[in-house]
């Protein structure tokens, strides 16, 4: 087995015990990308230099003896949402094409702080928007399984990377099931921590009250490893919780003594696919091999949360996207001097039009308009206040089920990877990709997605875990739990 | 809800884009497909239901009034499409 073939997990002890370099690592993943990265796409930019020399800084601690953080030498891969001083960070988006914030991220100060080797920036759904990462302005990814078909969005990059073996951890963000549907469909193991447990300053924001940042990788310990890093109150972000972070990567191989999980009968309605499905029950009865118990729950609201959620979403998205003006930073139209065009507007309005109507793809403005519809006068009660009041029902489901079971358990997605442009001209299409995901973010609380099993034609399948807010800790040993009793996380695609 | 070319052109407006008529005839059709999906809401009666506009419990998150550093002007103005090292320049917005 080749170095890049371990988990994070494994290639961490090595590095420790000095077996390999941080330099010997990083090269391996470097020549990988070299060798693959032509037929998936998975990176906006590979930072081939800063990363051999952020890796032999790493190795020059290490020999001279000088304390090193937790992911000490271990390559990660960037979604290019996530804010890096003086890196280009485009979003996806041409109207952040020569973008260079000044300023980090936190999650790429902890990063740092944690010793990891930043190897580069990930490809997306422009703005986090879409569930096939064909929203990219840039280029399209393709799903490593299967390279005709999609790797799912809008985390696409963050989660081929990893099933292509070009990274051993990667950074994703998940919105409406940003995180969890790729990397179902990728079959690696994503998770969406709960509102709050992930500082988002830096974070290139889509919709606030929704957006999360989690980890990706090929197993649930190096998640666990991740996310011990990633997590913990942020005093630039006062929607990060100040509750300790538990030491996940420590916990994570210590089985549940007791676990009940609950199963919603509408995961299992009209529209799931039989392979699909067959694979989720199975992981069910893996639980109940396990010792776990399995009860039926009600989530009367569950069919309500795509509605919800693309009202909420676009609504929040029309806010935060209002600050690409074309003034500040960003693109800005170079019609000339933005001449009389026959309107009777003011140039200034000429020019956010043009700026915003040329620098935006057609996803990114088409949530836009629905923000800005459901927001304007006459019909902000009748969408966007009932969203909101739907939101507490879904919610309430969820804290009706907690309190009956200690998670749920089901799909992540309907179907395996689809194939490329086949939901491109139809949003609603795309837009019920999300079904089983969406509801964890209008809840806040969190959610993991696993390998559980293939279809006939050798595409993965996703199980889904969801847990109350902050029981990440119980979540990741729930699933380390399956990740035990199954090998479906140790088979790489062919490339 | 019928939702019109004329009210996606007002929205159009106030969201700060533009569409020519192929791609106005497309959103406003893809606006409809999505406005009566939405609408699916109406089923539920929420007249009880208090707005949940997140997921926490948090109010109000208060900071000590305390001098930190903050991004200098040239870091800012770095970025901008157009600038003169002080201030961001826009196309003239008067005398019209």
């Amino acid at each position: 087995m080749s170095i890049i073939q371990k988990t994070a997990t494994e290639q961490l002890a090595l590095l420790r015990s000095g077996e390999i370099t941080s330099v010997e690592l990083t090269q391996a993943y470097l020549n990988r990308i070299h060798q693959v990265e032509p037929a998936i796409g998975a990176f906006l930019r590979v930072e081939s230099e800063a990363a051999l020399t952020q890796a032999a800084e790493v190795d020059r601690k290490r020999e001279t003896g000088e304390p090193l953080g937790k992911l000490a030498g271990l390559p990660v891969a960037i979604k290019d949402i996530l804010c890096t001083k003086d890196t280009p960070t485009t979003c996806g988006s041409k109207m952040l094409e020569n973008f260079v914030p000044p300023y980090n991220a936190t999650v790429v100060e902890k990063l740092q702080a944690a010793d990891a080797v930043i190897l580069g920036r990930t490809n997306m759904d422009e703005f986090a928007m879409g569930s096939s990462t064909e929203n990219s302005a840039y280029h399209p990814t393709q799903n490593p399984w299967d390279t005709s078909r999609i790797p799912g969005g809008s985390s696409g990059g963050a989660a081929a990377c990893i099933s292509a073996d070009m990274a051993p951890l990667s950074l994703g963000t998940d919105t409406g099931g940003s995180i969890r549907q790729p990397a179902a469909l990728c079959g690696c193991v994503g998770l969406k921590p709960t509102y709050g447990r992930v500082s988002r300053y830096g974070l290139i924001a889509f919709a606030s009250s929704l957006d999360q940042i989690g980890p990706l990788a090929k197993t649930v310990e190096d998640v666990a490893l991740l996310m011990e890093v990633l997590a913990g109150h942020d005093a630039l972000d006062s929607t990060s919780v100040d509750t300790p972070v538990p030491a996940y990567s420590g916990s994570v191989h210590q089985p549940l003594e007791s676990l009940t999980l609950g199963v919603v009968n509408q995961h299992f309605g009209a529209g799931i696919d039989a392979e699909i499905e067959a694979a989720v029950k199975q992981a069910i009865a893996t639980y109940t091999s396990l010792g776990a118990t399995i009860k039926n729950i009600e989530m009367p609201h569950a069919d309500y949360g795509i509605a919800t959620y693309y009202i909420i979403a676009p609504c929040e998205a029309s806010s935060n996207l209002a600050r690409y003006d074309g003034a500040h930073y960003g693109y800005r139209t170079d019609h000339a001097e933005l001449v009389e065009d026959g309107t009777d507007e003011g140039p200034l309005v000429r020019m956010y039009r043009k700026t915003r109507s040329e620098g935006f793809g057609a996803e990114v403005q088409r949530r836009i308009m629905l923000g800005t519809y459901a927001l304007s006068e006459g019909y902000y009660d009748a969408f966007y206040l009932k969203a909101l009041k739907v939101r507490r029902l879904i919610r309430q489901d969820y804290d009706n089920a907690f309190g009956e079971v200690d998670m749920i358990i089901g799909p992540v997605t309907a179907n395996a990877a689809f194939s490329k442009g086949e939901k491109t001209s139809d949003p609603m299409a795309m837009y019920l990709e999300d079904l089983y995901t969406v509801t964890a973010n209008l809840a806040g609380v969190a959610g993991i997605s696993l390998p559980c099993g293939f279809t006939k034609s050798g595409l993965p399948i996703g199980l889904q875990l969801q847990a109350a807010p902050f029981q990440e800790e119980k979540l990741l040993r729930a699933a380390q739990m399956f990740q035990n009793a199954t090998d479906f996380h140790t088979r790489r695609p062919e490339l | 809800m019928s939702l019109t070319r004329q009210d996606v052109e007002k929205v159009a407006l106030l969201a700060r884009l533009r569409f020519d008529d192929a791609e106005l005839d497309k959103i406003t059709e893809h606006m409809v497909q999505i406005v009566q999906y939405v609408d699916k809401l109406s089923e539920l009666n929420t007249e009880e239901v208090e707005p949940m506009a997140h997921a926490l419990d948090i109010h109000n998150a208060l900071a000590e009034d305390e001098l930190r550093p903050s991004l200098l002007r040239d870091e800012v103005l770095k970025n901008a499409p157009k600038h003169d090292g002080e201030y961001f320049l826009v196309p003239a917005v008067l005398g019209e």
